[in-house]
């Protein structure tokens, strides 16, 4: 059985590799600026842990496939080196690699959250609630109006509380339920939420972040593609938690241009 | 006249009468089968609901039988609504984390072997150790009570954020009364985890017969040791937190609740809290709460792979220095489960760097653990096997670790099934797996009959791959951009990936139906078994030098002296290739302790 | 091949026959020299278990300390007000209970050992502490209808919160600690009296720390509330 079972972890350890050596399950295709650095902290990341599993593993089968059902005349040995060429091993070669590694990762978070947003990034507000997400262009005038919380009505598509009547930014403002940018333009998205955490996620812009009720978060980015692409919550918001997502549909300046006058007009 | 300066041993007169010997008992024997016997029925419970969730994500469209009578509302029909699903997944996620793997490894096997171990008749408190368990057991009452209030337990997940849980019944289903009980569940179960502490750390420290030094202490003992003491920081925490949330259902307070916020177009009266200090406060709890449910796992796996290895560890010192290391660690990390929380970019850096080096020592007990296996004589029964398979899983788990561990990574795993996959492998089955290797080894001493070996093998192999066929897509699953805590998948992208639902679920059902194997085993071995030998595996430390069953007093009134560290193996002795701990006979090699 | 059966070679320093005192670098815990006392007068592991448990208090507290911290600047709706000043003398009488415990200790120590024939002196100083103990939970309940009085509740502003919720939590412990108090009068009064010294101690170090904490809760209040 020893043997059986030494095969069974070789096995298992190998099957477990096969479909990340073959790529089967790759993150889609980047279209940010950042998201290079990120992509190549994760395929390091995969090389060293995949050697690390695979070797221990084989290790592991092998001792066992090796030293069960020995004959009972035969003396017990120990690893050339004891426990101090191990814990050496581990501190040396383990904990160097792994805390290099960590310190490699800070460049891509940094190119996240260290750099300020340009000076003529767009700025597009979003609000996450139970259950979509919507968003809120400040319009010609380039101001976002105040926010009046008790005036959110979903019944009157009055989604982030304006007063249209009385504040005179919040008048040219446009409220959609689709995030559109111009694309290679830096984005500066101002996140707060209408209820209780939620979070944002677009795969593609190897961006998340989460809500958090009380606090005004704000994340920047550039995509650098056209096209059409899933925005996510993944932060548990309520029952409705699996369905809300939306939009973020990448296109080139005068087709942003285009688009937000349509939308102008539908306010 | 009152002397009190006697050197008085505390013999006590065995239990009579039903409730002293087995419902109110002062034996720290009977509590620890107690606590078992809990982690058993909670274990059941929570497989039962993964069954359920993993059939509806698999099968959204199938009704499950039965479940009507469950409730009314959230599975009319047998079909489970959005909200039912969130319910069930956060009911599984707390009875397992709380009521199974920090109540088997630790209260469980460590009320009953801790003191035997250490040379003791009781711990020194066994009125406070018998509340614990009746505390815990309350706890749990409380908890299941939340699945037959009118709109059933909460759904917001083990981790009850802030403030979807603390803002009442208008933020969903069951987050009224279902998530005050919760809350009062938990709180009165950190009470309880408290009181165990208590005699765990008094009895390792103050209660060892002469000869036991701190280095001749089992590692199960260490490892007990160490999941106290974590237990008794980590559960001071989590119980205000639970006082808070607590507070802002029942008291109007805002602890945890900011103003201007507005649900179902009403705005909330609360104003001023932080959401972020739930966050702060459960996680100081909940990384420690991790290596409670591991490190014990550690130990006996150490205890049980040694007896089965006929040899020590390369170095007793440095695995218990490694996991005091671990335990030490485990307060600077738990910033990790924040990264993308919205607090301090620098902050996420910060943490990140206990967390990788918190690699070092769990490499460190890994590597001690195969090599060795080197040149050792390797015995395989249904208890080794499960403590070596319990290697090759935490060795599986820790690495995903190593991914989560970054936070520039976590951007694109966070709240997906990696993390999932990550979580059950290195908890849900390598924490089982200890479970499961005590359970095998150890039954024969408490019940005096041994288990089958055979149906225990049968459930070993079902297990070991079962696992892997489950947990291991996990990853995958996530890597793919499969989003957590989904009752169905509805993205685009998501079309791909369900036939591995559907092959991981199929997996999950065959392994549970092993997990009933187990159970038979337990039920019939109790009753039916071989009658159990005094040392079925010639095992060196104090419990192996006790009849099986034990008596009421551990060691029938003559506490016993110990002369040896506890493994010695691989000698040569007149009993054989080892020499147990208690045992005057000399050695011819010793080993040195490096 | 067997080896003989000899008396113990001594490998390490603790086979049994070497003198009690020595121990294994641990400083200050007790030596396993196979004392098996249990709960009298240098019981270790009530002595330990007292410890354990003040330990998991302090945490509790020191978690509802940084909570306070955090929702204070979390948002600018903190309220400040005015302690009552019977506060103030509550502290003195939460002080002088413990002075007086000191004395009880003292004069039940005398007792135990035969130095102090009757057993009222100590019961005496014992009953005070607990009357001391009762006073300042009747002041307690004074502040409190003091503060309502001004229209301050639980969940009128996170100031009084947490206010509420300090007093009220110290307040429990203290009756946790007067429930030992009893427990200790109730043994020395019986015709034949089963207190040991070691429940003294305990049930001291304990209500000495819910003094301490007393005072510290006072101060945070005072600096922040």
């Amino acid at each position: 059985m020893a043997k059986l079972f030494a095969v069974t972890i070789i096995v298992i350890a190998i099957a477990s590799a096969i479909p990340i050596v073959m790529h089967i399950w790759e993150p889609p295709a980047d279209i940010s600026v950042h998201g290079k650095m990120i992509d190549e902290q994760m395929s390091e990341t995969m090389v060293e842990a995949g050697i690390c599993f695979l070797v221990a593993q084989l290790v592991l089968g092998f001792f066992i496939w090796r030293y069960s059902n020995r004959p009972k005349t035969e003396k017990i040995k120990s690893f050339p080196g004891g426990a101090r060429g191990l814990v050496a091993a581990a501190v040396v070669v383990v904990g160097l690699e792994v805390m290099a590694l960590g310190a490699f990762g800070t460049r891509a978070w940094a190119a996240i959250y260290f750099t300020p947003p340009s000076p003529n990034a767009l700025p597009v507000q979003v609000q996450a609630g139970q259950f979509a997400f919507y968003f809120r262009y400040p319009g010609p005038d380039g101001k976002f109006g105040p926010l009046h919380p008790e005036l959110i009505n979903e019944g009157t598509e009055n989604f982030f509380g304006l007063d249209t009547t009385h504040d005179a930014d919040s008048k040219d403002d446009i409220v959609t339920a689709e995030l559109a940018v111009p694309v290679n333009r830096d984005i500066h998205l101002l996140m707060h939420s209408k209820d209780v955490g939620h979070s944002f996620f677009v795969r593609e812009l190897r961006i998340q972040q989460d809500f958090v009720p009380g606090l005004d978060l704000s994340v920047h980015f550039t995509p650098t593609k056209i096209g059409r692409y899933e925005i996510l919550c993944t932060q548990l918001c309520g029952l409705g938690h699996y369905n809300m997502k939306a939009y973020l549909e990448v296109m080139s300046q005068d087709d942003f241009d285009k688009w937000l006058e349509q939308q102008a007009a539908l306010q | 006249m009152h002397g009190s300066s006697q050197q008085i041993v505390h013999h006590h007169a065995p239990p009579t009468g039903f409730i002293r010997k087995y419902v109110f008992s002062l034996d720290h024997k009977v509590i620890g089968e107690q606590y078992y016997a809990l982690a058993l029925v909670a274990v059941y419970i929570g497989l039962v609901l993964s069954w359920i969730m993993r059939i509806h994500l698999a099968w959204p469209n199938a009704a499950i039988p039965g479940l009507q009578f469950l409730s009314k509302t959230g599975a009319p029909g047998g079909l489970l609504t959005p909200e039912y699903y969130l319910q069930l997944m956060t009911m599984h996620g707390t009875i397992m984390v709380f009521f199974v793997l920090t109540t088997a490894p630790f209260a469980g096997f460590g009320n009953y072997f801790l003191p035997i171990q250490v040379g003791a008749e009781d711990m020194p408190f066994p009125h406070i150790n018998m509340m614990s368990f009746w505390v815990t057991f309350v706890a749990f009452c409380v908890a299941v009570a939340a699945f037959f209030v009118p709109q059933g337990p909460p759904l917001s997940g083990w981790t009850a954020y802030a403030p979807l849980s603390a803002l009442g019944a208008v933020a969903g289903p069951g987050q009224g009364t279902g998530q005050v009980l919760w809350a009062v569940s938990i709180g009165i179960f950190c009470i309880g985890q408290l009181l165990g502490s208590l005699n765990f750390i008094s009895t390792t420290l103050d209660m060892r017969c002469k000869g036991m030094s701190l280095m001749r202490l089992p590692i199960t003992v260490w490892a007990w040791f160490i999941t106290s003491c974590i237990g008794l920081t980590a559960f001071a925490v989590l119980m205000p937190a639970c006082i808070l949330l607590i507070l802002d259902h029942i008291a109007g307070t805002s602890f945890f609740i900011p103003s201007g916020l507005v649900v179902n177009d009403q705005l909330q009266p609360h104003a001023g809290g932080s959401t972020l200090l739930w966050q702060h406060l459960f996680w100081f709890f909940g990384h420690p709460e991790v290596y409670i449910a591991i490190v014990p796992a550690m130990g006996v796996v150490s205890h049980v792979l040694i007896t089965s290895m006929r040899r020590p560890l390369l170095s007793h010192r440095v695995i218990i220095y490694s996991m005091i290391a671990i335990g030490f660690l485990s307060y600077m990390v738990y910033g990790h489960h924040m990264f993308l929380s919205g607090m301090n970019p620098f902050s996420s850096i910060a943490f990140s760097f206990p967390t990788l080096a918190i690699t070092v020592p769990a490499t460190i007990i890994v590597l001690i653990w195969i090599g060795s296996l080197y040149g050792s004589k390797l015995r395989i029964n249904t208890a080794s096997l499960f403590a070596l398979g319990f290697i090759s899983m935490f060795v599986s788990g820790g690495i995903s670790g190593f991914f989560l561990a970054q936070p520039s990574i976590d951007i694109m795993l966070h709240a997906t099934y990696f993390v999932v996959g990550h979580f059950h492998l290195v908890m849900a089955v390598a924490a089982l797996f200890g479970i499961f290797a005590g359970t095998y080894f150890w039954f024969g001493k408490v019940t005096g009959r041994m288990m089958n070996e055979t149906l225990g093998k049968i459930h070993f192999w079902v297990t070991f791959v079962g696992a892997y066929c489950i947990f291991m897509p996990f990853h995958y699953l996530g890597m793919a951009g499969n989003v957590r805590r989904y009752q169905a998948f509805v993205d685009d992208f998501m079309g791909p990936l369900m036939p591995v639902h559907k092959f991981i679920t199929i997996a999950a059902l065959i392994t549970g139906a092993a997990q009933l194997v187990f159970l038979y085993n337990l039920i019939h071995s109790r009753f039916w078994g071989k009658p159990a030998p005094q040392n079925p595996w010639e095992g060196t430390s104090l419990e192996w030098t006790i009849p099986s069953p034990p008596p009421f007093d551990n060691f029938g009134g003559k506490i016993p002296v110990v002369y040896h560290d506890p493994y010695q193996y691989g000698i040569e002795a007149s009993t054989g290739d080892f020499v147990m701990q208690d045992s005057p006979e000399s050695i011819n090699s010793v080993r040195d302790e490096s | 091949m067997a080896t003989t059966v000899q008396p113990p070679e001594i490998k390490s320093p603790y086979a049994p026959g070497r003198p009690s005192g020595q121990d294994d670098g641990w400083g200050g815990i007790p030596p396993c020299t196979g004392d098996r006392v249990s709960l009298d007068d240098s019981s270790p592991a009530s002595r330990t278990g007292v410890w354990v448990g003040l330990a998991a208090i302090t945490m509790t507290f020191a978690a509802f300390t940084s909570a306070m911290v955090i929702r204070q600047g979390a948002s600018n709706d903190w309220r400040h007000f005015s302690l009552p000043r019977l506060l103030f003398l509550d502290t003195l009488v939460l002080v002088a209970s413990s002075i007086v415990l000191e004395i009880a200790r003292k004069r039940f120590a005398a007792f135990d050992r035969g130095l102090q024939a009757r057993r009222s002196v100590p019961l005496l100083w014992m009953s005070s502490v607990l009357v001391l103990g009762l006073v300042f939970l009747a002041g307690q309940y004074a502040a409190w209808m003091q503060l309502r009085a001004q229209g301050l509740y639980l969940a009128t502003n996170p100031s009084s919160s947490f206010f509420y919720l300090f007093t009220g939590l110290h307040g429990l412990h203290i009756v946790g600690g007067l429930a030992g108090l009893t427990l200790v009068i109730w043994r020395l009064s019986k015709r034949v009296p089963t207190l040991r010294l070691s429940t003294v101690s305990t049930v001291s170090y304990y209500w000495h720390f819910m003094d301490l904490l007393w005072i510290y809760l006072l101060l945070l209040l005072w600096m922040r509330v």
